[in-house]
């Protein structure tokens, strides 16, 4: 089924929150596709990152609930080839911070048995705290 | 000396606000005024009847004006004064209609005092009026054409044809330029070389055209009817008139070198005729390419050629020539694309540019193809264009059509090849472009929304592999192809900044060269007398090359046909006896009208020192060179120093003790008229400034800036047009220069620099300019008058403090 999509200040206010976040103007992207053909992951993501962006421009809350920006592996190869000089990956870090900030812990420190805590290693557990927030 | 002074009611305008009566009989108590009059009707046949009347009964020799703004009616009273004998330019106008009852219509008393002001500045002024002639500049009917393009042959044969002296300049052996490369034009598909060719042969035959080859500019020296122009021109060692085009002498050339006019696809020998359809048609030397010349190396050439046309005993040869007006039709450069590593050009073997894909299918449609091109070809768009990675952000403008023509052109002549066209966005702006893309899409060239982002070369197959999102659908396409057409953009020609650097003429962000005005003067330069044609200006078709070429023909007769034209008095000049010739004012022209000259102006004998003289004809009356002078021995005609005090005195003369007052020093073209649109739109501005106008902010020195402090002002204000749009070059940057100097001696006397300010303004920005002079006059009401001690010293001793 054809989704309809509702253009409201609302849907401003989330273009806006990224805009700051990742210091771009997003409304800048032209939607040439560049990003996307020179992205090395974009055959594992569910949104092509030229896609990504033009639903951050139409502030399209759903683009939380895809993969792409997980997928980025920041290697910045759309970064340098934008037309537009857009850094795409800031944009998919901004998203990420967006559902981070969000603080949804889905390790709880008090179910971790006690010795566990202290055999692993302490980096292990804070990139599994980050790993899994959101 | 005998004033008259007219106050006009506007038709209750101004006499419903301001009381005219009052105004009147404080103008009669001024020295050296003998009438004065009201009228409801100034501007009328009565009113201008009246002035005319009295100029004569009363012998009244200058005249002052109470009545709207002269931006206004100034070139009608200007024409009164001229009915009744007298000079134009003894003519004030006092602006109490747009500053006086319009803006301060809720304070009828206020703004009758201030009419009282303001025609007392009016009064002052006038006192110093000049009685100046209207002047003229003698021109000829000389033109010199730079560049043998499309747009320099339309302009040469418009020009040419209309009984102007031509001289087309071409720094290739052969005029024609980029559109003689190309296969067919669009949209209309005719064949490029069979229209341009005769218009290529009807340069040469025009007995008004002096075509120089294999020439190029080396210098340009003087100003608007009096260009000075060295040409070098190039020797090509075969004579045109003698060559017969026979062919003999290639087949024993041995030098084998990348043949230009094919884009290097193919070779041509170092003696060789430039292009298929050479104007003049004669073969030329490649003095780089031959074996050597001095002494002569091999010499075969010469040995066959049957018409003796070859001779190696030429050298470069200097011509030099004086015409009146220029147009710079230097054209462009295709896009580098070695520069967008990405695509691999220079590398990859099957990665060609338009132009060569150009060449390509004229030599294929003759039966004669350069080399295959395979069954899948694509072009990729915006290479070079909206790209910041090459830092070009403009759009080319005519790669989407070009495309479009090539890619049906080759999927015509073979309907089994797959064309692609990979674009960005597919502009078909123009007349019959989107008739033309749809005539593309019919014949089956497929066009997909998604920038190329890589190729990849196949090592063995030389075949290449693109990378594109569809960006419609989303998908990533991996598709091979046999060729991969660049669709370069625009860039200016490498020669066109020497040309720009010689003539003084400004370059858009683009690199591309600027307009005078992006729209009323869309081919004039702010040098007066160089106009631009064709894509030197900036990417564009042929239609619109040749349309611009006509439009700068056009221009130029504007100026020449009439054998002198017309300048405005308003002219810087030196007080000879006070210029010590330190030559300091000589680098500051932006126009560069002002040398060190040892004529005397009055007489034969020569002055030493030598002392400033002012170039009338490249002066444009801006007044920044007074700035620069420590001897105040340069003055601007109609804004003198002495005026611009007097005028400056008189508007602070009624200020009361403990009262600001703010003066506004507005620049004619933007400014001031954005204060009449302030005062038409009935906005209301703070009463206690005053409007000064002056051609320019930078006439507005650092002198006077001091003067005015000293004389009573408590802040100053100056606005100036933007600096994109202003006629003044260089004119923010003077401003700018005059109020630091300023600022550093306010800041010695322990006065807030804030009480000088710096706008640029656009006539339209109403709230702006209220907002800005508002705030200045808070600002000076807030901090109260500067104490009389602080002013009486920043009026002591100002040039030393300037010029130490």
């Amino acid at each position: 089924m054809i989704k309809k999509l509702v253009i409201s200040s609302k849907n401003v206010d989330f273009l806006n929150k990224i805009n700051e976040l990742s210091g771009e103007t997003i409304t800048l992207c032209d939607q040439c596709g560049t990003c996307s053909g020179s992205c090395p992951m974009v055959s594992e993501m569910d949104i092509t990152p030229s896609q990504m962006m033009r639903m951050v421009q139409l502030g399209q809350m759903e683009v939380m609930d895809t993969k792409a920006m997980w997928i980025c592996a920041s290697c910045f190869a759309c970064t340098v080839r934008c037309p537009r000089g857009l850094d795409l990956a800031k944009v998919a870090e901004a998203l990420r911070q967006v559902k981070l900030r969000e603080a949804i812990d889905h390790i709880d420190i008090k179910k971790i048995p006690e010795d566990e805590i202290r055999r692993l290693p302490q980096i292990a557990l804070v990139s599994s705290f980050r790993k899994f927030t959101g | 000396m005998r004033i008259g002074v007219y106050v006009c009611h506007c038709g209750g305008n101004i006499s419903e606000i301001v009381d005219i009566s009052k105004v009147v009989s404080f103008a009669e108590k001024q020295p050296d005024v003998v009438l004065v009059k009201d009228n409801p009707h100034m501007c009328s046949e009565v009113g201008q009847k009246l002035v005319i009347d009295d100029i004569k009964e009363h012998k009244l020799d200058k005249i002052v004006i109470a009545a709207c703004s002269p931006q206004f009616q100034g070139p009608t009273f200007m024409s009164t004064l001229e009915k009744a004998g007298l000079s134009p330019y003894v003519l004030e106008m006092a602006n109490i209609r747009e500053q006086c009852a319009w803006p301060h219509f809720n304070f009828p008393e206020e703004a009758t005092k201030k009419a009282e002001n303001l025609t007392n500045a009016a009064i002052a002024k006038v006192r110093l009026d000049e009685p100046l002639g209207k002047k003229t500049m003698p021109i000829g009917r000389r033109v010199l054409i730079i560049g043998g393009g499309i747009a320099g042959i339309q302009a040469a044969l418009d020009l040419g044809d209309a009984g102007f002296k031509v001289y087309l300049v071409e720094k290739e052996p052969t005029i024609g330029g980029k559109m003689s490369k190309l296969s067919r034009t669009f949209p209309t598909e005719d064949c490029a070389a069979c229209i341009l060719s005769p218009k290529m042969a009807d340069v040469l035959a025009n007995p008004n055209i002096t075509l120089l080859t294999y020439s190029e500019v080396e210098n340009i020296q003087g100003y608007l009817g009096n260009y000075e122009i060295t040409v070098k021109k190039n020797p090509t060692y075969v004579d045109p008139d003698k060559c017969t085009c026979c062919d003999d002498c290639t087949e024993v050339c041995p030098v084998v070198v990348p043949n230009e006019f094919e884009e290097g696809l193919t070779s041509r020998k170092a003696i060789y005729l430039p292009s298929p359809i050479a104007v003049p048609h004669s073969y030329v030397l490649d003095e780089q390419a031959c074996l050597g010349i001095f002494p002569l190396a091999c010499g075969k050439c010469q040995e066959v050629c049957d018409p003796g046309a070859i001779n190696f005993d030429v050298y470069p040869e200097e011509i030099k020539f004086t015409v009146d007006t220029i147009i710079v039709a230097t054209g462009y450069d295709i896009f580098d694309a070695t520069q967008k590593s990405v695509y691999g050009f220079g590398k990859y073997a099957n990665v060609i540019t338009a132009l060569d894909m150009e060449r390509m299918i004229v030599h294929a449609s003759e039966g004669n193809p350069i080399r295959p091109m395979g069954k899948r070809i694509a072009f990729i768009q915006c290479v070079g264009s909206r790209d910041e990675q090459v830092e070009n952000e403009n759009c080319s403008r005519i790669c989407c059509m070009y495309a479009t023509k090539l890619s049906q052109l080759l999927k015509r002549s073979d309907p089994t090849r797959d064309v692609y066209v990979f674009y960005t966005d597919l502009r078909a702006y123009g007349k019959g472009f989107e008739e033309y893309y749809k005539r593309a899409q019919r014949t089956g060239v497929k066009f997909i929304r998604g920038r190329v982002a890589e190729l990849i070369e196949d090592s063995q197959t030389r075949k290449l592999t693109l990378r594109v999102e569809d960006t419609l659908t989303r998908q990533i396409i991996e598709s091979e192809f046999d060729l991969v057409v660049l669709s370069v953009g625009l860039r200016p020609n490498e020669g066109t900044d020497r040309i720009a650097n010689l003539l003084r003429l400004a370059k858009s962000p683009d690199g591309f060269l600027q307009e005078a005005h992006p729209k009323f003067r869309p081919v004039d330069t702010l040098t007066d007398g160089v106009f631009l044609a064709g894509t030197v200006q900036g990417p564009k078709d042929i239609p619109d090359t040749v349309a611009q070429a006509s439009a700068a023909s056009a221009r130029a007769t504007r100026l020449m046909n009439r054998g002198e034209y017309d300048v405005e008095p308003v002219m810087a000049f030196v007080h000879e006896e006070s210029c010590d010739g330190c030559g300091l004012c000589v680098e500051q022209c932006p126009t560069n009208a002002i040398s060190l000259s040892s004529r005397d102006a009055n007489s034969d004998k020569s002055l030493s020192p030598k002392v400033a003289e002012i170039n009338e004809a490249l002066c444009k009356g801006c007044g920044s060179c007074i700035a620069y002078c420590p001897k105040d021995a340069l003055d601007l005609h109609c804004y003198s120093n002495d005026q611009l005090l007097a005028q400056i005195k008189a508007v602070l003369a009624d200020k009361k003790n403990g009262e600001v007052r703010v003066l506004v020093f507005a620049d004619d073209m933007t400014t001031y008229r954005l204060a009449d649109n302030v005062g038409v739109a009935k906005m209301s501005y703070s009463l206690n400034s005053r409007i000064i106008r002056v051609p320019s902010g930078s006439r507005v020195t650092p002198k006077l800036m001091l003067q005015a402090f000293a004389e009573g002002a408590d802040g100053i204000f100056i606005g100036e047009c933007e600096e994109k749009s202003s006629p003044y070059p260089h004119s923010v940057s003077t401003i700018k220069s005059n109020i630091s100097k300023v600022t550093h001696i306010l800041k010695e006397e322990g006065i807030d620099e804030k009480r000088l300010r710096f706008v640029q303004f656009v006539t339209v920005m109403l709230g702006g300019f209220v907002n800005n002079i508002n705030s200045l006059s808070d600002f000076t009401i807030k901090s109260g008058p500067i104490p009389a001690q602080k002013r009486k010293r920043l009026g002591e001793n100002i040039n030393e403090r300037l010029f130490k």
